[in-house]
Formats: C-alpha cells, sequence, structure tokens
C-alpha cells in the first residue's frame, strides 16, 4: 500500500505545481481577454486557448511529445541550452496537467474580471493607484471568488489527468506514476485490491476538491 | 483641516479652462460629438443637462479617465491634457477628489477602508486594523466612527455618500468634481445633504465641478452655471 501512498503523494506535486501554474498563467489570460476588448481576434484567442479542455488528452501529449521531445524545437533548445529534459520526468507531468487545466482557470478568470465594476477600477485610478496597485487591490480581489473556483476545478482536474501525462511523462513509480496511472497499471497487472483502494483514494481526494469548489462558486450567499 | 484649506489656495485665479472635442461612434452607426470650451473663475461650477449631452464624458475628461481627440484642460493654471504638446497626466496623478454617482465604495473594504484607500500607495490595501489620524479626523467629522467597520452594503445611502466623500477628501484634493451626487439619493434625504455639502465647501474651500441633471441642483449651489446640450454648450450664466 506503501505505493499507493507515494503515487498520492506524487498526485497532489504534480497536480499542485500545475495550478500553481495556471494561477499566473490563467489568471494573466483571463485578465487581457476580459480588458483587452479591442483586441482584434479576442474570441478566437479564447476559443484557441480552451482547446486543451475539449481536445483528447492523446492529441495534446502528442502535441507536447513534438515541441517537447528531445528532437522538437523546444526540447531541442533545452536540452542543449540548458541541459533539462522533460519527458519522462515529473516536470513533464506537471507541464501536461497544466495544459489540460489551464481553460477552467482562463474561463472562470476572464468571467471573475468581466464581474467587476468599471466604476471600481476608476475610482481606484482617480485615487492614484496605478495598473499594478489597481490589480493586485481592486480587480483580483473582486474577481477572487470566481478565480478560485476556478483554480480547485482545475486542481481536481489535474489530479484526475492520465492521457497527456503518460505520453509524455510515462509511467515511472514514485517519478511519474500518479495516481490514475497507478490505477490503470494496477488493473492491468490484475492486482485487484490495490486498484480498489487507489480508485477509492482518487474518488475522496476528487469529491473533497469539489465540495470545496461548491463553496466558492459565485452566486452562493456567503455568511 | 489646515492642510486642507491651505491647498485652497488658487494659483490661478482660473480654476478650470477646458476646451475639448471628442468623437464617439457605436457600432450601429450613431455617432456623438462632444465639442465644447469653457473657463470658471468661480470656486464652483455646475453643468448642467440632460441625460445624452455629455456631462459624464466631461467630467471623466477632466478626471483623466477619458482621453479627449483634441483640446487642452488646464485646472488652477496646471496643465493636465494638452493635445497638441502630447500631455496627458494620468488620473492617478491628477489630484482630484471624485464623487462617483451611485459612490463606487470598494465592496471588499470596509467604511475605514474606503476611506483610507487612496493614502496607502502599493500593492496592499490598508489593513481593518489600521488608524491613521487623518482617517479617523473625516471619520468622526462625518459621524461614521460608529459604522467604520461595516461593509458600504450594510450602511445607509446618506452615511455611503459621506464615506465616498471622505474618501475623495481625506488626500486633500485640489479640486472636487461630482457626478450626479444626489441622484442616487431618495428627495428626503437630497435636500439634507445638499446642505451639508453646501457647508463642507463653504468649510473647506475647495473648489468644485459638479455634474447634474437637477435643475434643484443648479438652484442650490449657484456659481458659475453652464448648460450642455448634444455635446456643445447652450448657455452660460454666473451667479454670486
Amino acid at each position: 500500500m506503501d505505493a499507493a501512498w507515494i503515487a498520492l503523494a506524487l498526485s497532489l506535486k504534480v497536480a499542485g505545481w500545475a495550478t500553481a501554474v495556471n494561477l499566473v498563467l490563467g489568471t494573466a489570460a483571463g485578465y487581457g481577454l476580459a480588458r483587452w476588448r479591442r483586441l482584434p481576434g479576442r474570441e478566437l484567442l479564447d476559443a484557441l486557448l480552451t482547446l486543451p479542455m475539449v481536445l483528447p488528452p492523446t492529441v495534446l501529449g502528442y502535441y507536447l511529445l513534438v515541441l517537447l521531445g528531445r528532437r522538437g524545437p523546444i526540447g531541442q533548445w533545452l536540452d542543449t541550452n540548458l541541459g533539462i529534459q522533460l519527458i519522462f520526468t515529473w516536470q513533464g507531468a506537471v507541464i501536461a496537467a497544466a495544459l489540460v487545466s489551464f481553460p477552467l482557470v482562463m474561463k472562470s478568470a476572464r468571467a471573475g474580471f468581466e464581474g467587476v465594476d468599471r466604476q471600481l477600477e476608476q475610482a481606484g485610478r482617480v485615487l492614484g493607484l496605478g495598473p499594478w496597485a489597481l490589480f493586485f487591490r481592486v480587480s483580483l480581489p473582486l474577481a477572487g471568488r470566481s478565480l478560485l473556483a476556478g483554480l480547485l476545478l482545475a486542481f481536481a482536474r489535474a489530479l484526475g489527468e492520465f492521457g497527456a501525462t503518460l505520453m509524455l511523462a510515462g509511467s515511472i513509480p514514485g517519478q511519474t506514476q500518479t495516481l490514475s496511472i497507478a490505477i490503470y497499471e494496477a488493473v492491468q497487472a490484475g492486482q485487484d485490491e490495490t486498484a480498489t483502494f487507489l480508485v477509492a483514494l482518487t474518488s475522496l481526494t476528487c469529491v473533497a476538491v469539489l465540495l470545496a469548489a461548491g463553496r466558492l462558486m459565485p452566486g452562493r450567499s456567503r455568511p | 483641516m489646515n492642510a486642507v484649506m491651505s491647498t485652497a489656495v488658487p494659483a490661478s485665479p482660473l480654476f478650470f479652462e477646458v476646451q475639448i472635442q471628442q468623437h464617439l461612434s457605436s457600432g450601429r452607426g450613431s455617432s456623438f460629438q462632444l465639442d465644447l470650451q469653457f473657463e470658471s473663475q468661480q470656486a464652483r461650477t455646475v453643468l448642467y443637462g440632460p441625460s445624452g449631452a455629455g456631462k459624464s464624458l466631461t467630467l471623466q475628461a477632466i478626471a483623466g479617465l477619458s482621453r479627449p481627440d483634441q483640446g487642452r484642460i488646464r485646472c488652477r493654471g496646471q496643465v493636465l491634457f494638452d493635445s497638441v504638446r502630447g500631455i496627458n497626466l494620468p488620473a492617478a496623478q491628477r489630484r482630484f477628489g471624485y464623487l462617483f454617482q451611485d459612490y463606487a465604495l470598494f465592496p471588499h473594504l470596509d467604511v475605514r477602508q474606503n476611506v483610507a484607500f487612496g493614502l496607502r500607495r502599493g500593492w496592499l490595501n490598508p489593513s481593518r486594523r489600521t488608524r491613521d489620524p487623518r482617517v479617523e479626523h473625516w471619520l468622526q467629522l462625518f459621524e461614521l466612527d460608529r459604522v467604520a467597520g461595516q461593509r458600504p452594503e450594510q450602511i445607509s445611502g446618506g452615511q455611503r455618500q459621506r464615506t465616498a466623500l471622505a474618501r475623495a477628501l481625506v488626500g486633500e484634493p485640489q479640486a472636487l468634481l461630482l457626478d450626479e451626487p444626489f441622484s442616487a439619493l431618495d428627495p428626503a434625504l437630497r435636500g439634507r445633504l445638499r446642505e451639508e455639502l453646501d457647508a463642507l465647501l463653504q468649510r473647506l474651500q475647495i473648489p468644485m465641478l459638479m455634474i447634474t441633471h437637477d435643475p434643484e441642483d443648479l438652484a442650490f449651489f449657484g456659481g458659475l452655471a453652464l448648460q450642455l446640450r448634444g455635446g456643445q454648450l447652450v448657455g452660460r450664466e454666473a451667479q454670486s
């Protein structure tokens, strides 16, 4: 059973890092889409950035392999210049999990920022705030609940990520074998008892995350 | 209090010098042309007109919240905007107190934090436990000390307006810009708050520019009355 806890710890680590990445990138993308109304092709960009949510994870995994693999344009550059290899590493698993869960953060961030009363931002400017202070003191706190709900959903999605992760990072116990991949391996190997335990563990973790997300969803009354 | 008064000494006999042109077009082919010029030697200027006359746009241009296509805006001799010289001071540096129509109080902050908002620079909001003598002064003056720990949604309309005024005044602005200051209030309260504001303006000696569609505001506050219609000035009347 030790292997199960190792897999759980790894899953939490990968999902946690993926969510941290999306906290920055997803929030920035959502803010940009909400604010740059004159950006040509804004809705097209939104659709493109949402693709990872609808594309089959294997397709995403394939794209990532092509880009980040040792012969891929990015992978080659990283290898020769920085000595970084992402394939078959937990960092690779983070990239895969971050990519599939990115749209959830971006969408809820955009909705959150679009819901912020423009007059409040104008009030902040008149009161002497520069653009960054305005973002952290007015826009972000007011969009915060929506953003937080999106982050929790993204965390849950990253926790359950399978296809893209398997293709990019493989299934190395203790390194890239996350819960969902461990379940697959256990079933393949006929270890029913292990599989059942892992499935129960995964289900409980996801229910906990979703309950937390539900409490933060916009539209609920706050105490 | 003294500090507030000292800023009110005019650096120029003209409080506002405004000459702006702005063209707005909506997607449906309709367009609006704002083209006006005025100077005000009086401490009180009321820009009066029906909705859609361009009052809000003018006020926003003065505050730096919108950028006119062409023109010049000066306040007490200081150039805030000059399209020819390429000057456009950001709203954050114009040092106006701005009272928004529905006050635009920050819903995630309590009354005290709202008032203290502009005094604190940087990326963090003032804490709930913050006690700044300037903030406490205004809270007391406006009888807001008892609701200082409450959120804007929990206080009355009159208290909301006073909170917004305190927030605008605590930074010792060079002038007060008022956007339909009484339209969000019920009529009974309106009269009382007009008198409060009038007394306050007299005491602080701070110039103000108000936009309103309410003829009663015009009659009550006097000063220079400018009538705006369809983006142009159609009347000018100075009262003492």
